[in-house]
């Protein structure tokens, strides 16, 4: 605000100056980004997916010295059927408890060999918080070279919308018919507790963020966690052209909350940071989702109340308060 | 090198010798030796390998499958529950076609804990796609460790491969036993569908029902070429290191009228019960199944057969026994003996042959 409020009480000329500038820097962030696509626009993907918005950002920032692990996921449909791809990546799809374990050995294997080739497991919610974390806990404690990236649709979205540990409170799937009664289980809490050298959150709707966060992490070796938003069209039940206004509106109510945490040290990144400070009431993001048509004033409550203590707790923890 | 050791120190210092770049390591009974012997060995320089030591056997068989994609050399080793908890990954590796190689000290399942010698573990794996040989003795267990490599690997094979020792019977029996300089007998690792990045493809993509069984026809068309592979792996251990091994082994099994089949160590203890057979004036042989996959079947000629199985699957019966009576024709008199341990004696085997009835069962201390 103080600098568009001294844009305005400027010459007109400086006026124009400062925007352009602005525009500039906007513009050079954007075109950091390559040009050059390892997910081809032959994906099997539904239609406004994050998870491949996600995945196209992922790799432009890993770039073609990378292999992606993948167990049982969307993505396990979005790069194809045999014997096509949509990935110019090499791709190891393996069972759904497998993914980070297989990238143990990978990555030991590329590094006993000398290659310095990212090793980066790409797996949801339920192949990460549920059926994967033993590996996922395994991997991170064992130091191993990788990046693991939970795309987090908050639900088994691939078998068709099944409730997931990482299912929010209120949410209708087909196994919660009347919506969910638990919470959704903190995953970064727990990889936090692991120490990786370096973990961020990002979200589909923030690409240049997300990219950032990708880049950074590759930079470091050891074991790195990514937790992205998803926000997925056919699951979470809003039109398919909104995916990234529902992921706008996730950070904008702090119920999702863009930082990384770099050797213990937390940040919080790009539109975070003005909802650290003021944020939207949680219904603006629930009332327009029909997965959350059965919740309750109750549940509402609860999940403001829950978004208020993590915000909290976030803001405690960039003070140096613990 | 002639040393002494159990089974399981033959086993690692196989390994060592075979020279695999990562080994994933979990520790279970009777099987933790191995890890140890090889966690000493890359902690000592004597095996430059990455050593993983993994949070479950599903990641061990998993860290593994990820390292073999890269092509290189893998090993693992394992035991009973371990082994059907990473049952998925079985499969797994062996779609994959991976040539990993892992040790399994044959134990029996709970409950109850029972941490004896049983084989239920690994029969359970039949179906996976692995090759599965059974030794009896320290020094084949050192030796097939060996082969397991060279065959597992071989671009017409293709194929992961478990070398199954009875868990105490051999893991932890203590036998004279001599090392080989391998040399160029296992040849550089070349896994034609390594991970390359400069020529990226999708592994284990969705794969429909109009391609998939290819693939599956596939597993079976290498488990078909490993015979031969076999055959020509064991001479050439034979021409190198002067130790001969065969796809079975015969006992005094010529003029036999009768004989007895076992895998693992029984297949040994059996061949005293042969001489005291003899002594009676039975002319009994024996035959020590040692590659359970590929099943070979062995000549049998219309004898009286005799099989032990220290395994069972329910509602069916012994599965060597079953295997054995659909492949050659046999009705074979069916002993279930030396589950979770159970002691069994070359009299006990003799008594066996003694009182066979063909085409009938017989469970040691249950129907006596």
């Amino acid at each position: 605000m103080h600098g568009v409020a001294s844009a305005l009480h400027a010459e007109p000329n400086q006026y124009f100056i400062i925007i352009h500038v602005k525009y500039l820097k906007k513009r050079l962030d954007t075109m950091a980004i390559p040009d050059e696509e390892f997910l081809l626009k032959t994906t099997s993907a539904c239609a406004g997916c994050p998870s491949s918005l996600i995945l196209r950002y992922v790799t432009k920032a890993a770039g073609a010295d990378t292999v992606l692990v993948i167990p049982a996921c969307c993505t396990s449909v979005i790069q194809g059927v045999y014997p096509t791809t949509a990935m110019n990546l090499p791709v190891y799809n393996v069972a759904f408890a497998s993914a980070a374990a297989v990238a143990s050995g990978m990555s030991e294997a590329f590094r006993a060999e000398g290659k310095k080739t990212n090793v980066i497991c790409y797996a949801g919610d339920g192949g990460t918080i549920d059926i994967g974390i033993q590996a996922l806990s395994g991997a991170l404690e064992r130091g191993t070279d990788f990046l693991y990236i939970c795309y987090d649709n908050e639900a088994y979205s691939n078998t068709g919308m099944q409730r997931s540990g990482a299912t929010p409170l209120g949410a209708v799937t087909t196994t919660t018919p009347g919506g969910k009664k638990d919470h959704k289980k903190d995953l970064d809490a727990i990889v936090a507790a692991h120490n990786p050298v370096y973990q961020a959150t990002a979200c589909a709707a923030y690409p240049q963020d997300l990219y950032n966060k990708v880049e950074k992490a590759l930079s470091i070796p050891g074991p790195k966690f990514m937790h992205i938003l998803a926000p997925c069209p056919p699951g979470w039940r809003f039109p398919s052209e909104k995916t990234v206004e529902m992921g706008k509106l996730a950070v904008k109510a702090g119920l999702w909350v863009l930082y990384e945490r770099e050797n213990g040290k937390l940040t919080i990144t790009g539109a975070s940071k003005a909802a650290m400070k003021k944020r939207i009431p949680v219904e603006d993001y629930l009332s327009v989702q029909g997965r959350f048509r059965k919740i309750t004033a109750e549940e509402t409550a609860e999940v403001q109340k829950t978004v208020e203590d993590t915000i909290a707790r976030l803001q405690r923890e960039v003070d140096g308060i613990c | 090198m002639l040393t002494f050791g159990t089974g399981n120190k033959a086993v690692a210092m196989a390994v060592r010798d075979a020279k695999p770049v990562v080994v994933a390591a979990y520790p279970i009974t009777p099987q933790t030796e191995i890890v140890e012997e090889i966690a000493n060995f890359v902690t000592e320089g004597s095996l430059a390998a990455r050593y993983i030591p993994v949070e479950s056997e599903h990641s061990s068989m998993a860290a593994c499958i990820g390292a073999a994609a890269t092509g290189v050399r893998t090993f693992t080793a394992t035991s009973s529950h371990g082994l059907v908890y990473m049952c998925e990954m079985m499969h797994m590796s062996a779609g994959a076609r991976l040539p990993i190689v892992m040790a399994n000290a044959n134990r029996a399942l709970g409950p109850g804990w029972n941490i004896g010698a049983e084989h239920s573990d690994s029969i359970s794996m039949r179906d996976t796609g692995w090759l599965q040989v059974y030794v009896s003795t320290v020094q084949e267990a050192y030796d097939a460790t060996l082969m397991a490599f060279r065959i597992a690997e071989h671009t017409d094979v293709l194929l992961p491969v478990m070398i199954n020792l009875d868990g105490f019977l051999l893991t932890h029996i203590t036998q004279t036993f001599e090392t080989v300089e391998p040399g160029d007998f296992i040849p550089p690792i070349a896994t034609p569908h390594a991970i390359d990045i400069n020529n990226p493809g999708g592994y284990g993509t969705l794969t429909p029902g109009n391609t998939h069984f290819k693939f599956r026809h596939d597993i079976e068309r290498g488990m078909q070429a490993s015979i031969p592979v076999i055959v020509e792996t064991e001479a050439e251990f034979s021409r190198r290191f002067g130790r001969e091994y065969h796809l079975y082994e015969e006992y005094r099994c010529e003029d036999a009228d009768v004989v007895i089949i076992a895998m693992g160590t029984l297949g040994k203890e059996m061949e005293v019960a042969v001489d005291i057979l003899r002594e009676e004036g039975t002319r009994a042989g024996a035959i020590r199944m040692r590659w359970f996959r590929p099943f070979i079947t062995p000549e049998l000629n219309g004898k009286d057969v005799v099989v032990i199985d220290r395994d069972y699957s329910f509602g069916y019966g012994g599965v060597l026994a079953g295997e054995l009576q659909a492949k050659s024709g046999c009705q074979p008199f069916s002993v279930i003996a030396g589950l979770g341990g159970q002691e069994v004696t070359y009299d006990d085997i003799a008594e066996f042959v003694r009182i066979r009835r063909p085409g009938t069962e017989h469970w040691f201390g249950v129907d006596d």
